[in-house]
């Protein structure tokens, strides 16, 4: 294991900072340096991006304009797509119900023919959510910049890469150049330390990250995620936090890499073999956070602290422990809160000062770059098995891949859902935003693994989003009310 | 490639009030089961706008008095969420030309700018402060003066911030950086050989 005890102090805390060169970098700045091309005339850096991943929904318009101006994909080898929005994860053979849908896939099929890019088709048994598929292919690899047309690329930052989601005009620039256009980010350190008690996961750690900073307190910083906490977390566990961090406002969010990213690493399709292998986990080793190094900002956290953790409006900041009382607008320290949580309680049809627990639910949604790989199926197949999914809910489990699909069937996970009620589906984005037949009607409510809770996220207008862990969606999903899976799964008894 | 140096864009305004307004609801995810951006500007805040039959809500956007509106006034953290650029092509094609917010997401405010659509920031009291104005006076002209960083409306005349980065690339016609990108292909391919770990 790399020392990953950390020298950490606020700019501002700092008179008399050491100069440049005796001081340590942290993880961003040695990436941002090693991939730092020149400085362009707005004061912005063309930025070097040494992986771009692309999917069927922001990059159609960027070979458009690529073709506009008449240029060619500039290094292919170092682009990689897959369909993961618009696929259904029901009826799986084209064409697809929806002519709309079935545009997009053939048009993603005929640029990476046209232009030389790795396509992980439905075929290949290898498709999946272009966040599930980057690690699990070995694509993702630490002290790297990557890019893609999606703002959930922070996911990549797991591995301890600098990951940007960017927009479609900036996918036909990596596209074009191998580059884009950047402003350096601040960099803010959250520690958190301890333990976990049973029943609280990684999604309860970033959901309680996001409450206490809130949706727009990223804006202008990259989050660096350590603490003793996240050195014991998995790369599962890693990539859920690291996902959700752009819900928090920031632009890309990461780990340091360690033995742990390493292991995960070896012997993947995309992974360095040989001597390349030792070569290249000594480059990722002296890509992590120095000691010494500096933050903008740091925050410190203890894992105590977090409970079971829900969300209860309409941001994902608005979250509370399960055992939480919806907010009163009445009590509200400025007229902004006021209107805001009226606005969201007005829109998830619940009742100031009542308790979340309870509510009913319609749907209940297992999947995402958030919370759908094999960790999360296995973990909730361990409590799920001899409960029943409750009379009039919905319940899905979606992989994130076909390979996570493969896994959990050789495991025989997916009958553990289906006998306790659950549709198991094949891999795509599903429900997280029904792009694709998965969606919610009229005003259901789901209990969802996802990440976005936003009105209409999950397809209706009217649709209610209440966002948790994987095991709480399936306490949900088998008591039919918003419950505390502590209280359902007897977790307490069964884990201490 | 030559493009307008944006200095100043002037217009009427449209106030939609709340904070963490997110793309999902500046465009919703339907809507962008598409291959290219024409015609997405119908889609622009289309939940909100329309009830399920396709009949207008209440809605500012719907008010006759602000349909030609170039300019949108909002609170903060506006265009949240998630990274498509659908969100800004809406508005741009829709007609607006420039937001006026107490702030922005990042991943939105850099799509904005590379479209040539200025995000210019101002204090809650002033945000507060045009919107009435609008409202009182529909018809009453915004300037938002980029080169000097101000916003005239009615008498009013503040100053706002714009993101050092935007701000050059605005003035100076470069708000679109694919020339300035590709003018770099040497040194990029020096530092993707410098870097070692890239096939080039």
């Amino acid at each position: 294991m790399l020392p990953l005890r950390f020298f950490c102090a606020p700019l501002a805390a700092c008179a008399n900072l050491p100069s440049r060169e005796t001081m340590g970098q942290n993880l961003f700045e040695k990436v941002w340096d090693a991939h730092a091309v020149r400085s362009l005339s707005n004061g912005q850096t063309q930025l070097l991006i040494g992986t771009h991943l692309i999917h069927e929904v922001t990059s159609p318009q960027a070979f458009g304009m690529l073709r506009d101006l008449g240029s060619k994909v500039k290094y292919p080898s170092r682009t990689f797509a897959t369909v993961d929005h618009i696929v259904p994860t029901d009826q799986r053979v084209e064409p697809f119900s929806d002519p709309l849908a079935d545009a997009m896939i053939r048009e993603l099929r005929r640029n990476a023919d046209e232009f030389g890019i790795t396509y992980f088709d439905l075929a290949t048994g290898k498709q999946g959510i272009v966040h599930v598929v980057g690690p699990e292919q070995g694509i993702t690899q630490p002290g790297t910049t990557i890019a893609c047309g999606d703002s959930h690329t922070a996911t990549h930052g797991a591995f301890g890469a600098i990951a940007f989601g960017i927009g479609t005009t900036q996918v036909r620039d990596v596209l074009a150049t191998q580059t884009m256009a950047l402003g350096k980010l601040k960099v803010r350190r959250i520690n958190v330390e301890g333990n976990l008690s049973a029943g609280v996961y990684a999604k309860d750690v970033i959901l309680h990250i996001i409450a206490k900073l809130g949706a727009k307190g990223g804006i202008g910083y990259a989050y660096e995620y350590g603490g003793s906490l996240l050195e014991s977390f998995s790369m599962e566990e890693r990539m859920t936090i690291c996902n959700m961090s752009i819900e928090g406002g920031a632009r890309c969010g990461y780990v340091n890499p360690d033995e742990k990213t390493f292991e995960y690493l070896k012997g993947r399709p995309y992974s360095p073999e040989g001597v390349e292998w030792e070569k290249a986990v000594e480059r990722w080793q002296s890509m992590a956070s120095d000691e010494d190094c500096r933050y903008d900002d740091v925050v410190d956290i203890r894992a105590e602290d977090i409970a079971p953790t829900v969300t209860w409006g309409v941001s994902p900041d608005q979250a509370f422990s399960i055992n939480g009382h919806l907010p009163d607008p009445e009590k509200a320290t400025s007229e902004a809160e006021r209107l805001s949580i009226d606005e969201s309680l007005a829109y998830m049809k619940l009742a100031a000062g009542s308790a979340i627990k309870g509510t009913k639910v319609d749907v209940a949604f297992l999947g995402s770059c958030t919370n759908g790989r094999l960790s999360d199926f296995r973990e909730v197949a361990r409590f799920l098995k001899g409960h029943k999914v409750a009379n009039g809910v919905k319940a899905i489990a979606v992989p994130g891949s076909q390979i996570v699909d493969t896994l959990a069937r050789n495991e025989g996970l997916h009958e553990v859902f289906t006998e306790a009620g659950f549709e198991w589906r094949g891999a795509g984005c599903s429900m997280c935003l029904a792009m694709n037949p998965d969606k919610l009607v009229g005003d259901q409510l789901c209990a969802s693994s996802s990440n976005r809770n936003f009105k209409g996220r999950q397809g209706s207008p009217t649709g209610r989003t209440v966002l948790m862990s994987p095991v709480m969606v399936a306490a949900a999903a088998v008591s039919g009310v918003i419950s505390d899976a502590r209280e359902v799964f007897e977790l307490e008894g069964a884990l201490t | 490639m030559a493009l307008e140096k944006i200095t100043q864009v002037k217009g009427t305004a449209v106030y939609v009030p709340g904070n963490d307004i997110d793309t999902d609801r500046i465009i919703p995810a339907r809507f962008m089961k598409c291959v290219t951006f024409d015609g997405l500007g119908e889609y622009l805040f289309y939940d909100v706008r329309k009830d399920e039959e396709g009949n207008d809500k209440d809605h500012p956007l719907n008010d006759e008095r602000f349909q030609s509106a170039s300019i949108l006034i909002t609170n903060a953290n506006f265009g949240c969420g998630s990274s498509r650029e659908h969100a800004p092509q809406a508005l741009y094609r829709y007609g607006f030309r420039a937001v006026i917010a107490e702030s922005f997401a990042d991943i939105f405010f850099g799509n904005c700018t590379t479209l040539g659509m200025p995000c210019v920031v101002a204090g809650a009291d002033e945000v507060r402060a045009l919107a009435a104005a609008v409202e009182q006076d529909p018809a009453a002209e915004v300037i938002i003066d980029v080169a000097g960083s101000r916003v005239l409306c009615s008498g009013m005349d503040f100053s706002v911030e714009i993101v050092p980065a935007a701000y050059e690339a605005l003035i100076s016609g470069q708000w679109d950086p694919i020339a300035e990108l590709q003018e770099g292909d040497a040194a990029v391919a020096e530092r993707i050989s410098a870097l070692g770990y890239l096939p080039g």
